[in-house]
């Protein structure tokens, strides 16, 4: 008997229209856990490195968490996984909603996709009965669009369904998938279900899933709930209010900007406008929202707030979450009206809303420069948001200079040369960035830039502070309920930090402090990651409901599997080890950890190094950022040790 | 009050759809609840509470499974509430044939709300910290006779099924048992 999860998978061969149910080794979830876990270990056995994000063999695996479904508040993601055309790297973009519980009420942890169809076609998974189904009078429609579509034809208003717009159907490289009110955006995997001519998985399930000790596992998911009532009773006070909270930043709910807005670069992460929030602004755009805004929403079994139903007149309603909000707005130098209606389409579409505006402004920058011309651009309107819309739709079909950006910033920057590289400037392993440029160096994000492997700092990133705390006593207050983290040595340097002096950045918290402070924020990320559990009640906000005390105990009763505090971070160490592995065999080196370099004024290369080195040592892997034999070998990853010396990636000593 | 009238706890939950979030966490502890073993497993399709939902219509409505009923309703209804369109028999908390819901996915037997007997307050409100779902009690006077009417009710019911004659040596075999 198998407890949380459901024990089988899905195998879809979509070359020869082959549907398999397969069960899995409950080994392997002891040994990865599930989600993001178990999916590196798919691909490391797989997909060789040699096989390309378009090709037949790369795997398009969509998985839902190990305590998906369970009654576990806010464990609703799917984890979807395979080889990103941008990055050549393992992408592992994921999304909340409804799909993932959904899933295993049919009965499946995973769907597993290899080869291509011939023809544009969905999935649809009820239950027992799985189909390929004809899609061809869906090809072009919105991700929206097509998953209603789907639901009226089915006649299932219930099913959930994770489609792809036109930017996956024609492999943009970062092209999402869309879930309702989610998206699994970063990393181009939509233009992977693209490129497999998939453009639909739908799901409807039905069966019960079960817990391993069910009164136990309820006294947990109780005491979350508790918790989680306690903390939106008691923001945390001194910091920001998007922070105090918990959630994804509530980007919906609030109005007041003026931390984006002045702090976030605009245009192609170009300018920064200090003195943007004014009273005008602050009323213009409320305004925008509360009429655009029918309703806060919520994923699958979760108090949270954090998306949004968006009507804008004359529009399709469209759901919106987190800063998708503003990141159009900020590209194009435009207001929020204008940010909330390209979002619809792009969402139809199917991009992501972090790399596609950045993209487009990167292109105006360069017809500005003359690096383009006007004849790339043959029939652009004159206004700025107009040559917006332009260029998405340019975009998403491919059309002239929209086929050469929709490789994204890095391969356009490739291709068109003359100087284009330069303005390619906010990319991290080839993947567009947060538009932050900031002024002194930070240590700990330094580390998390350069080393984080989803190439995103919102998901490596939370749970410590962003910056340092006044006073003593504001400090004191913070650590004392502080009951999260892993040693009590962090309330310590968290209380001998200091906004200035001695005690304060780049050299405080010291090398060793921001290892250790990097090392936990990045295991949390990675077991909500295997667990399904979203980082939004977990590793990213500070103080969360789910920490590394409690998860094992969720693990034991739910999962069924003994678990404690060491057994779990030497589980996740070892999946987090093996993601870096199937980096490392497709070519992944130190060289390519490494910030924009316009990311930070003041930097300090010595220390950087230091940084970098203790980090890598720390992390068990060698001055290249390769994991070694003797790491490898103690987390029972003997067989990538042993490749990695077949392949002479590490040498034979 | 006089003696041949009593008191009785009538709970009513309240609804408020508007601040209804969609997240359906009332489905989950529902169906956990009401597993057996209790919160062994838990399966949305077996719960007593339904959110119907249809985001981009921002359709909202937490609905109670009520009533069994064996035939449905000649005449159907359908609402239109500040210009929203809701399904029709939308608001109805019937197991009815004319649907699969409030019906246990696998035998299609008839599911209740019961507002989890046992526990302090319904666990769909407790779970619902967005406050959509909050619970009021109030005392209502009952006539004592109602009681009588209820067992009349059940004999009646029994005579139809079973015949005079059975439900008859029944009751006499039962209160020779109990003497």
């Amino acid at each position: 008997m198998r407890y949380a999860e459901t024990g089988y998978n899905l195998e879809i061969d979509l070359s020869r229209g082959a549907i398999e149910r397969v069960a899995t080794d409950p080994r392997d979830t002891e040994m990865y856990l599930g989600g993001l876990g178990t999916n590196a270990k798919l691909l490391w056995d797989r997909v060789p490195p040699e096989v390309d994000a378009f090709s037949p063999d790369n795997l398009l695996i969509f998985a839902a968490g190990l305590l998906c479904g369970t009654p576990a508040t806010g464990c609703n993601r799917t984890i979807v996984s395979t080889i990103s055309p941008q990055t050549r790297l393992m992408a592992f973009s994921m999304m909340g909603g409804f799909w993932a519980p959904e899933l295993k009420y049919a009965g499946y942890d995973k769907v597993i996709l290899r080869g291509k169809s011939p023809n544009l076609v969905y999935l649809y998974i009820n239950n027992d009965k799985v189909e390929i189904r004809d899609a061809s009078h869906l090809k072009g429609k919105g991700a929206i669009e097509t998953a209603e579509i789907i639901k009226k034809e089915l006649n299932e208003p219930s099913a959930q369904v994770a489609a792809i717009g036109l930017a996956g159907e024609n492999r943009v490289f970062y092209a999402s998938i869309e879930q309702g009110r989610s998206s699994a955006s970063r990393g181009g995997i939509g233009a992977v279900m693209g490129d497999k001519g998939v453009k639909a998985v739908v799901v409807r399930g039905t069966k019960d899933l079960c817990v391993a000790k069910p009164q136990e596992y309820m006294d947990l998911c109780n005491e979350v709930l508790g918790y989680i009532k306690h903390r939106e009773d008691n923001p945390i006070p001194d910091v920001m209010p998007i922070l105090a909270g918990l959630g994804s930043p509530q980007e919906m709910k609030v109005h007041d900007e003026k931390w984006h807005t002045e702090n976030f670069n605009w245009g192609n992460a170009r300018t920064r406008r200090k003195d943007f929030w004014t009273e005008e602004v602050d009323k213009a755009w409320a305004e925008t929202m509360e009429k655009a805004r029918t309703r806060l929403i919520s994923c699958y079994n979760c108090p949270m707030k954090c998306g949004a139903t968006i009507s804008m007149e004359g529009l399709p309603t469209y759901m919106m979450k987190c800063f998708t909000k503003l990141t159009y707005t900020m590209g194009a130098y435009s207001d929020l009206d204008f940010g909330l209606r390209i979002a619809q389409k792009a969402t139809e579409y199917g991009l992501d809303g972090f790399s596609a505006p950045q993209v487009m402004a990167f292109a105006l920058e360069l017809l500005d420069k003359g690096i383009l011309t006007d004849a790339d651009f043959p029939g652009m309107p004159e206004d700025n948001e107009g040559r917006f819309f332009y260029l998405l739709d340019k975009i998403v079909t491919r059309e002239g200079i929209g086929d050469v950006l929709a490789n994204g910033t890095y391969w356009a920057a490739q291709e068109i040369g003359k100087g284009a590289e330069e303005y390619a400037h906010n990319n991290i392993k080839k993947h567009e960035q947060l538009p932050l440029k900031l002024s002194m160096l930070n240590p700990i994000y330094y580390l998390m830039y350069c080393t984080g492997e989803k190439i995103n700092i919102t998901q490596i990133e939370g749970q410590f502070p962003q910056a340092p705390y006044p006073t003593k006593e504001q400090r004191e207050a913070f650590v004392k309920d502080w009951f999260q983290v892993p040693d009590d040595k962090f309330k310590q340097i968290f209380l001998d930090w200091e906004p200035r002096g001695e005690n304060s950045m780049p050299h405080y918290p010291t090398v060793d402090m921001c290892c250790d402070i990097v090392d936990w924020q990045e295991m949390m990320h990675y077991i909500d990651d295997a667990l399904g559990q979203c980082a939004g009640l977990s590793s990213f906000p500070l103080k969360p409901p789910y920490h590394i005390h409690n998860y094992p105990k969720f693990i034991s009763a739910g999962a069924g599997i003994e678990m404690d505090k060491e057994k779990l971070t030497k589980a996740a160490k070892r999946y987090r080890t093996l993601v870096r592995a199937v980096n490392i065999r497709r070519g992944m080196r130190r060289v390519d950890e490494t910030p924009p370099a316009n990311h930070w004024k003041n930097r300090f290369p010595e220390l950087e190094k230091d940084l970098l080195d203790s980090y890598y040592k720390l992390k068990g892997w060698n001055d290249d950022g390769i994991p070694t034999k003797e790491t490898l070998d103690e987390l029972g990853l003997g067989y990538v040790s042993e490749e990695f010396l077949k392949r002479g990636i590490l040498p034979a000593s | 009050m006089n003696s041949d009238t009593n008191k009785r706890i009538v709970k009513t939950i309240n609804i408020d759809a508007d601040k209804c979030n969609g997240c359906r966490a009332c489905e989950v502890i529902c169906s956990a609840f009401h597993a057996m073993p209790k919160y062994s497993s838990n399966n949305p399709a077996r719960s007593r509470v339904r959110v119907v939902r249809d985001p981009l219509r921002d359709i909202y409505v937490p609905l109670y499974a009520g009533e069994y009923t064996e035939s449905e309703c000649i005449g159907r209804d359908k609402y239109i509430i500040d210009g929203k369109e809701y399904d029709e028999c939308g608001f109805c908390r019937a197991s009815c044939p004319s649907r699969d819901l409030f019906r246990e996915p696998d035998s299609g037997l008839p599911l209740k709300c019961d507002l989890c007997d046992g526990e302090d307050e319904p666990l769909c409100v407790k779970w619902c910290l967005v406050g959509a779902l909050t619970i009021t009690e109030r005392e209502v006077d009952v006539v004592d006779e109602q009681k009588k009417e209820e067992m009349e009710i059940g004999l009646e019911s029994l005579v139809t099924r079973f015949g005079i004659e059975k439900v008859a040596d029944a009751v006499a075999q039962i209160s020779k048992e109990k003497r």
